[in-house]
């Protein structure tokens, strides 16, 4: 193992210990540490900024309240990850329900608050990229919305997130087999309903470098 | 063999092992299995492209502040503290102190006056004199600091005080320590004005890292509404002088703990 990642994980542990002796303070060094990460896997499972700071603020604070019962005590990064994914896939659930009472205004159209391209720094974006990447983000938030509530988080924490088939299947309650399943189901699905896209903007640049 | 399902490719490109080696050298043979591998790869590197937004340079402290004040406090036994490998340190310290003091004790003159529970009572009142005279020590310098600092000139809008926040934190966690080690020694004029200086602490601590000149004098009054810069000037003092009195005197009977207690 890398000898940094072992390091934080030993730092990680003797976080942990601190704060189950007592020292609430030592767990500070544990959320600066992780909120980052935990930000942005919560980012991708909800797609949106407000149930992203739920999700993040709600699992460091059950982290927290379920230290006890922590025993893989080097790894709390992977544990908290899980913890995010299980409330995230919750909130998206209960977000659904909400969703299904009463018709949402398509915020997406003025793309204010969810058009994320906008927040990513790009110091001179011509307006065929913005348009493509545009294009593209739409194409795959789409995609995305496709998905299973199971399907998205086992992709986005396979393929995004890097994380084991163990802790997706820990987080789904399902067996390591099942999960790969899972896991391939949402990018069949995803290839789907990327590829054509791709394969016209592929063509567009071929055309752009001809010219 | 045959060309292989998308299944497999996906679990090929995934590191799986069962049946690598059939289909890698499929691949190097295949240009259509190729190609299919290829296309895998392009969506899933599209999708690597999906934007996340950058939550701010501040974000991980943003998260502590709102998460602080919702978490209660754990209750440890005083001697899981100690565990605590920081601190371990200083028990081996104390440990020595105590072994030291034994083995002075068995060598020493018949009939002495220094039984070994006084000893070690002795001893660890030592301990904690030194460590909190030093912890008292820096915390009044950042308090100092704090009631010192200001905006560096009228048209200024923030403060950092970063630094001492940091510093804040850190003498937090060992205050805390300190306070239950004086409470255990029965020693609850030193655990009363520790008390006092954790709540300025957690103040100091939990502020934003740049405050308006308002938040910074809000600040400064509750340091000066405490008086809690002067208790920490006198108990500090008076630690200092104890320690003196015990490097002049090694072993005599701790009761000046019950004379502060009383006054």
């Amino acid at each position: 193992m890398n000898e940094s990642v072992e390091s934080l994980r030993q730092s990680d542990a003797m976080a942990v210990e601190r704060v189950l002796a007592g020292d609430r303070d030592a767990y500070r060094a544990l959320v600066e540490r992780h909120s980052r990460n935990v930000h942005r896997l919560a980012y991708r499972l909800t797609g949106n900024s407000h149930d992203t700071e739920d999700v993040v603020q709600e699992a460091f604070l059950r982290a927290y309240q379920k230290l006890g019962q922590f025993e893989a005590r080097s790894n709390f990064g992977t544990w908290v990850y899980r913890i995010a994914a299980n409330y995230a896939i919750d909130r998206m659930r209960q977000r659904q329900k909400e969703d299904a009472r009463r018709e949402p205004p398509d915020a997406r159209e003025d793309g204010s608050e969810q058009d994320p391209v906008a927040l990513v720094r790009d110091p001179a974006p011509s307006p065929e990229r913005l348009m493509q990447s545009t294009q593209l983000r739409r194409q795959m938030e789409r995609a995305l919305q496709e998905l299973s509530d199971a399907e998205r988080t086992a992709f986005v924490m396979r393929h995004w997130e890097g994380c084991g088939i163990e802790d997706i299947a820990a987080v789904l309650k399902s067996n390591p087999s099942a999960t790969k399943n899972t896991v391939f189901r949402a990018v069949q699905k995803l290839r789907r309903a990327l590829e054509p896209f791709l394969d016209a903007r592929a063509q567009t640049k071929v055309m752009g470098s001809e010219v | 063999m045959k060309h292989p399902t998308e299944e497999q490719l996906m679990a090929y490109r995934e590191g799986e092992t069962q049946r690598r080696e059939e289909i890698s050298a499929h691949l190097k043979e295949c240009g259509e299995c190729r190609n299919e591998l290829e296309r895998i790869e392009a969506v899933l590197k599209a999708l690597e492209e999906f934007p996340v937004p950058d939550p701010g340079e501040n974000y991980e402290r943003q998260v502590w502040q709102r998460l602080a004040p919702k978490l209660p406090e754990k209750r440890a036994r005083w001697w899981q503290m100690w565990l605590e490998p920081r601190r371990l340190a200083t028990a081996g310290a104390l440990l020595a102190v105590v072994v030291a003091a034994f083995i002075a004790g068995r060598f020493s003159k018949p009939g002495g006056p220094a039984p070994v529970t006084a000893t070690q009572e002795q001893v660890r009142e030592h301990i904690l004199v030194v460590a909190v005279g030093e912890h008292l020590g820096k915390s009044e310098m950042v308090l100092v600091e704090l009631s010192n600092a200001e905006a560096q000139d009228g048209k200024q809008k923030r403060v950092n005080i970063g630094a001492e926040q940091r510093r804040a934190g850190d003498l937090l966690e060992e205050n805390r320590l300190y306070r239950q080690t004086a409470l255990q020694q029965g020693d609850t004029g030193l655990a009363s004005v520790l008390d006092e200086l954790e709540r300025v602490l957690v103040d100091v601590a939990h502020s934003p890292e740049n405050v308006t000149p308002a938040q910074l004098e809000s600040i400064q009054k509750r340091i000066e509404s405490r008086g809690i810069l002067f208790k920490v000037r006198v108990v500090g003092k008076e630690l200092q002088q104890r320690q003196d009195e015990m490097k002049a005197a090694p072993v005599q009977s701790g009761q000046q703990a019950g004379e502060r207690n009383k006054t």
